[in-house]
């Protein structure tokens, strides 16, 4: 393969832009807690973590419930009302229809979750699977594996997923499967590399030493260790899915209008920047603490579920 | 030599790019026949005939081989929409993404060297703090929002800086600066922070290795130290995530030259996606995958300069 890089935090091609740099992050947390004279471990996970998980929440409870929330028609336009600024009528502003901010944002999250949870989990699903396989077992299956998924990273993420969508079609339920697809390599890099360091600590061999099978040392012992490390990841490439589809939405082959979605709000009120700049800043910050909120708690699990540290 | 032994798994995974992509366009639905004729003329005769002429009869491998065959001696063929080669409109553009890019690389390295650098300097204290979070912050902040936020300071409020449209080079080395300068932005912050928290890192654990400790009971000035003694253990995993960066880098050259009007490959690439000129997009993607897998081979052989114990095959003891 390329540059011998063994631990978690092996820097190596994202399966989008961003994955790579939430993997320099996977390096800073390990390296750190691991580095002596640095001992932060075990303390609470801190006022930001949870303001960062309320702020998820809010945008989950809007994805589910955006029909019932007593909002605005997200498509109806308001002509009198083009481009308001935020006001009793519409408390987030109108955009360049008229139409109500705060219901599109709602509306928008609904998007935002459906593609980033179906990506995600068939990404950690069907990429973590075929990680433990290659961490576990090693050798052949293990080269076998690892050349075609770093052939596979030898692309930019982007350019296959333009090509692709450009070929296959642009629907909700497309877009979804085809990020997810994408997104498996990254996670057989993750789960391998977790597998690795899990594979080498003191209970899996106590577990084979007393005479367990390869497949009850898979379940109990390394799965349970692997999934939350893995999960962890899962959350801030979570992150790096929603800017995917803001990405798609500047280039127009994101989910087609008028349905709302951030990305496509953002480009959107791009044209009205001179006259009228908060239609794009409001679903920016929007999709900025989002990005930014699954990046902090993703990063505080993964800090906490550490497989490398040696916290006996 | 290093070169030589690493020279096989290039060429094949160069091989099996070029395959990828081959197969991606073509096992894809949507006949190119359908494309060229227009839905009007689409008779089945004339796509047969088109087809025969494009040799699109041919079992796969035959036109593979006869694709890759042509890619090699630097013939794409022609577009299917223009008939203009697919190598002269990759050549016209090259320039443009690879400017843009060039200098994005080095505006972040520029700022996320010594601010790393400080961070790791500093660990612990209030600097290092605004540092690590102001960096995180902007991991969060996709290129777009990070262009158009640029746009709205430089070009609308201040109006000092063209918000789209390019000039070249040899036309007007100070207006294609200009022109570059917030493409090249806009690229750059997210990378300046993901290179100033590896740096700081990796800087953190050099910090604390004995011949640091060496050289400071020798009274060597802390300067020398950073600069001299540690900067270059450190910038392993800089080197490496810079090449893969790159692919990043490319990915978001295809939004930020849409945005800015660039006359750039990415936006090559997406107008022939959007009007699925086949040759036209399997020419682009191979020139881009091609182009990453040789830049991180050669980051890849630069770092076993730098760091002998990789060439020496003992890097397990790295683990």
């Amino acid at each position: 393969m390329s540059t011998p890089v063994p631990n978690l935090g092996a820097p190596h091609p994202g399966a989008t832009s961003e994955l790579t740099v939430s993997d320099g992050l996977i390096a800073e947390t390990t390296e750190v807690a691991a580095a002596p004279g640095k001992k932060k471990r075990k303390r609470g996970l801190g006022l930001v973590f949870w303001l960062a998980t309320s702020w998820l929440v809010v945008v989950l409870i809007c994805a589910v419930f955006a029909d019932l929330l007593p909002v605005k028609d997200p498509l109806t336009p308001d002509v009198i009302n083009k481009l308001a600024y935020p006001g009793p009528d519409h408390w987030l502003g109108t955009d360049g229809l008229g139409r109500d901010t705060l219901a599109r944002l709602v509306h928008g999250a609904r998007v935002s979750v459906v593609i980033s949870v179906t990506a995600v989990t068939i990404g950690m699903v069907v990429g973590g699977f075929l990680g433990i396989i290659a961490g576990f077992f090693r050798g052949k299956t293990e080269t076998v594996l690892m050349t075609i998924i770093n052939i596979i990273l030898a692309f930019p993420a982007l350019v296959l997923l333009l090509v692709l969508l450009a070929f296959v079609g642009r629907s909700l339920v497309v877009i979804s499967l085809i990020v997810g697809f994408l997104s498996i390599p990254i996670y057989t890099r993750v789960a391998r590399a977790t597998t690795l360091a899990v594979a080498e600590r003191e209970f899996v061999r106590a577990s084979r030493t007393m005479g367990a099978k390869n497949s009850r040392v898979l379940a109990r012992e390394i799965l349970p260790n692997v999934v939350l490390p893995v999960a962890a990841f899962g959350l801030v490439a979570m992150g790096v899915v929603i800017v995917l589809e803001g990405t798609l939405a500047f280039l127009g082959l994101s989910v087609q209008q008028p349905a709302p979605t951030w990305g496509g709000m953002i480009f959107d009120g791009k044209r009205y920047i001179n006259e009228a700049a908060h239609v794009v800043l409001i679903p920016s910050i929007a999709m900025f603490l989002t990005v930014l909120s699954l990046n902090l708690v993703g990063d505080a699990l993964r800090t906490r579920f550490d497989v490398r540290g040696s916290n006996l | 030599m290093y070169v030589l032994r690493r020279l096989p798994s290039l060429l094949a995974t160069l091989f099996a790019v070029s395959l990828l992509t081959f197969l991606m366009t073509s096992l894809l639905p949507g006949d190119p026949a359908l494309q060229i004729l227009g839905a009007e003329n689409a008779t089945p005769e004339a796509i047969a005939e088109v087809r025969a002429e494009l040799g699109l009869d041919d079992p796969l491998p035959v036109r593979y081989l006869a694709w890759i065959g042509d890619a090699l001696t630097g013939d794409f063929g022609r577009s299917y929409r223009t008939s203009e080669p697919v190598a002269e409109a990759i050549i016209d553009r090259l320039p443009v993404t690879a400017e843009v890019g060039i200098l994005a690389i080095i505006i972040a390295l520029l700022v996320a060297i010594p601010v790393g650098m400080l961070s790791a300097y500093r660990a612990g204290t209030r600097t290092d703090k605004i540092i690590s979070s102001t960096s995180f912050g902007l991991l969060a902040v996709p290129n777009f929002m990070v262009a158009i936020f640029l746009i709205l300071i430089f070009s609308v409020t201040l109006g000092i800086l063209p918000a789209t449209g390019w000039v070249n080079f040899t036309d007007d080395p100070v207006q294609n600066l200009r022109s570059a300068l917030l493409p090249a932005l806009s690229l750059a912050i997210a990378e300046m922070a993901v290179y100033t928290r590896l740096l700081r890192t990796d800087m953190i654990a050099t910090l604390q290795q004995d011949f640091v400790t060496m050289a400071r009971v020798k009274g060597v000035s802390n300067r020398r130290i950073l600069f001299r003694h540690a900067l270059r253990p450190s910038s392993f995993s800089l080197m490496t995530v810079a090449g893969v960066q790159v692919g990043a880098i490319i990915g978001g050259s295809v939004v930020i030259e849409t945005l800015f009007a660039l006359p750039g490959v990415g936006r090559l690439l997406l107008d022939s996606v959007v009007q699925r000129d086949l040759l036209m997009v399997q020419g682009v993607a191979l020139v881009i995958a091609v182009s990453y897998v040789v830049v991180n081979f050669t980051v890849d052989i630069l770092y076993s300069y730098l760091d002998p114990r990789i060439s020496h095959g003992r890097s397990a003891a790295r683990v």
